[in-house]
């Protein structure tokens, strides 16, 4: 006993190091429990045919070869990957500017705005993508304007078009997403020191090139927190999908995480479904590392 | 890194290392033997059944409320627990439930391979063929609805009976009576007069049939019913039951598709259709747009409420006149038993009253289409859509029955048809391409048979 409590004590001051586990152990306990154990029998799931019911035959890797080799099961993946543009960029990009910009311009009630843009993260998606299937519908709120304005020949069935359905339903995460960028950017530029602001101005920068040197790299952080939950978000949609359009026309919106509920619970291949959603899991993992090293640097 | 091959190793280690299902594996449940069973529940001592079902709607769940309460009522030994939920709640929780230790009694299962002959094969099922002998269930009803419960443990539509259904239902052609009236038509009685006044009513400036297909259900009604008309009903409940040699590429099945891609080039149906969700379709019918709409009969009391008589109801016209008319339909859930049931005698009575002519009464006073209507019609109002409904099921049992939903064919078709549906419609597929991907689809589940 002496012999460990002196080999800590040459360490470090304070309690032995070990002691930490026994503190993180409740949370453990608990992330074992409903994370890790049913992750690990996922993995195991998918490597079997299952229906759900009867005893499961071995299937080895091919419920994950099969999903490259699969056009049905690629193009869910091709689908989310493109989505990201909608759920991750676009709302990056909007965000910054509405953040740059009502930090300049001091604009007669702004926190109304504010509060109307960030309302969408308060909604249920499910409401979100009703409101937004009668906005979309052939006779609905969107073909109404385009009439109004003499834009009557754009008028479609946006969630039946096989080329827009899936920008319709991205736009519908753009829209949900941006007020999440805008306030988390806005609360970033309030930490940036006005001292950096006014020294770029007295360099002679304009409101483009403040914008770039001072503003983007100052908010490093918040751009990697932000692309972190919004590329989460895009690749595990599912309600938005379900409730709009299930997946249609044809296969044009199919996601990920669709086919994992849609296997496993409507069609009976359960095995298949667990391997998809491992495999989307590396994924949202993979995806969400590379770009918050990229974004948030390694200096720090 | 070592840390996070340490959570992964444990994750693993927590998984176990049987195959899934192993744990719940069981043999082919037998079924009693006709001379053990007994039919009076008043005998079984203190029972408590627990009893799930997807009647939540207006009518279906007045029914079957009033039902359960009378059998309780005949029989105080008997307390019944009744969970009921959505359709689709249904079908995602009930493998769970079966699966479970305390499973329940009597439950309401989608048929199809999916579900019903998926719980089958795991033997989760009483077979019912020794109560149906008993009750006289194969008198009761027509020998088609009885096939739709039915499975061989491979395929459905053959072999044990494992569940009755209380509720018959048929895609028919519901029609707006002031209008078809106001362009100075009749109800048409031949397939071709009805295309005839599909004409007629687009150049008047009418919109002919009402669809949206948004939730990709719409579009199979209607090519069931084309495909029934052109290829026959014999040949397209082979096809989807997978009996003979018949092939969705048949010239027939190909013409149903070009019909039903034809319609949508003329104007036929709702322009965008593929963008118009289902319920919003049929709002819009209620409101007067559309002159027709070729939909279930499900939706009769949803049309009817708004429309009242105006709503008029056929079973789709046909192609011979005189003949049986032609459409797909079949029952709701059936009502089947768990195999691991400890009342299943007490289950089984309950399922007979369920089924029987006095639920027969019940079920068309609530505004719902029973399986073996018997003489109920006269007691509904002459011009109603109730007793539209119930004299069109009665010609079409008359008439050889309807053909099952096209959806049966195989575990994934109702995904490929609905898809390839919406391409048709869009005209990104060909019927030949279109009819082509079905019967990939159908040789598919054949081979891995």
């Amino acid at each position: 006993m002496t012999d460990i409590a002196g080999r800590y004590r040459k360490r470090a001051p304070g309690e032995p190091r070990a002691v930490g586990y026994l503190y993180i152990l409740p949370a453990l306990a608990v992330f074992t429990l409903f994370v890790l154990i049913p992750l690990g029998r996922a993995v195991w799931i998918s490597l079997y045919d299952w229906d759900g019911l009867s005893v499961g035959t071995w299937a080895g890797f091919r419920n994950y070869t099969t999903l490259f080799t699969d056009p049905e099961l690629r193009a869910p993946f091709a689908n989310a990957l493109i989505l990201l543009l909608f759920f991750a960029a676009l709302p990056i990009v909007l965000g910054l500017l509405l953040a740059s910009v009502s930090s300049r311009v001091r604009l007669r009630g702004l926190t109304f705005f504010r509060t109307v843009l960030f309302l969408p993260q308060v909604l249920a998606l499910v409401v979100v993508a009703i409101v937004w299937r009668w906005i979309y519908a052939p006779d609905g709120l969107l073909n109404a304007a385009l009439r109004a304005v003499g834009l009557g020949d754009l008028a479609r069935g946006w969630l039946g078009d096989f080329h827009l359905a899936l920008p319709s339903v991205g736009l519908i995460g753009t829209w949900v997403e941006t007020g999440l960028c805008m306030v988390l950017f806005l609360a970033g530029c309030q930490r940036i020191p006005r001292e950096l602001y006014e020294a770029a101005r007295l360099d002679g920068a304009g409101a483009v090139r403040e914008f770039f040197t001072v503003t983007l790299p100052s908010l490093r952080p918040e751009i990697a927190v932000a692309a972190t939950l919004t590329i989460v978000a895009g690749l595990r949609t599912f309600d938005l999908v379900y409730v709009t359009t299930a997946g249609g026309p044809g296969d044009a919106t199919s996601v990920p995480a669709y086919e994992v509920y849609h296997r496993a619970f409507e069609t009976g291949q359960v095995g298949s479904a667990a391997a998809i959603g491992v495999a989307l899991t590396v994924l949202v993992f993979a995806i969400t590392l590379v770009v918050t090293r990229l974004i948030e640097g390694r200096e720090k | 890194m070592r840390r996070l091959a340490v959570f992964a190793a444990v994750a693993l280690l927590a998984a176990g290392c049987a195959p899934p299902g192993a744990e719940f594996a069981e043999n082919q449940p037998e079924g009693k033997p006709v001379s053990a069973i007994s039919t009076d529940p008043a005998k079984a001592g203190k029972v408590t059944l627990n009893v799930w079902d997807q009647e939540v709607r207006g009518g279906q769940n007045e029914q079957f409320s009033q039902l359960l309460a009378e059998f309780q009522k005949r029989y105080p030994n008997v307390t019944i627990n009744r969970t009921s939920k959505s359709t689709d709640d249904v079908r995602t929780t009930l493998k769970l439930a079966l699966s479970g230790n305390n499973p329940p009694d009597v439950a309401e299962v989608n048929q199809g391979y999916p579900d019903m002959v998926a719980f089958v094969k795991a033997g989760m099922l009483t077979p019912l063929d020794n109560y149906a002998q008993v009750y006289g269930w194969k008198k009761r009803y027509p020998k088609t609805l009885l096939d739709l419960n039915s499975s061989d443990r491979k395929r459905f539509g053959t072999g044990t009976l494992y569940g009755l259904s209380q509720m018959g239902e048929y895609v028919g052609v519901f029609y707006n009576k002031k209008k078809l009236a106001a362009a100075g038509l009749e109800p048409p009685k031949t397939w071709q007069e009805f295309t005839g006044e599909l004409e007629k009513l687009k150049a008047r400036g009418e919109l002919p049939i009402q669809f949206g297909n948004l939730d990709r259900e719409a579009a199979i009604h209607v090519f069931g019913v084309l495909a029934n008309q052109f290829a026959g009903r014999e040949a397209l409940r082979s096809l989807i039951l997978g009996k003979g040699r018949g092939s969705w590429t048949d010239p027939k099945i190909v013409q149903a598709a070009r019909v039903l891609q034809d319609w949508t080039r003329r104007g036929y149906l709702t322009p965008n259709g593929n963008g118009l969700g289902y319920d919003d379709s049929a709002k819009q019918f209620a409101a007067g747009k559309g002159v027709f709409m070729i939909t279930g009969t499900w939706e009769t009391e949803v049309l009817g409420a708004p429309m009242g008589n105006n709503l008029g109801l056929i079973p789709p016209p046909p192609l011979q006149p005189g003949a049986g008319p032609a459409t797909i339909g079949g029952e709701n859930f059936a009502l089947a038993i768990s195999s691991k049931s400890r009342h299943p005698d007490v289950s089984a009575a309950l399922i007979d009253f369920l089924t029987d002519e006095h639920a027969a009464k019940v079920l068309t006073e609530t505004g719902n289409l029973p399986a073996v209507p018997g003489n109920n019609a006269e007691r509904l109002p002459a011009d109603s859509p109730r007793r539209a409904m119930l004299d069109g099921w009665d010609r079409i049992n008359a008439g050889g029955g309807p053909a099952p939903y096209p959806d049966y064919t195989t575990p994934d078709f109702y995904d490929t048809i609905t898809a390839a549906l919406q391409e048709l419609v869009d005209g990104r597929l060909s019927p030949e391409q279109f009819t082509a991907k079905l019967q990939a689809d159908a040789d598919h589940f054949r081979q891995g048979r």
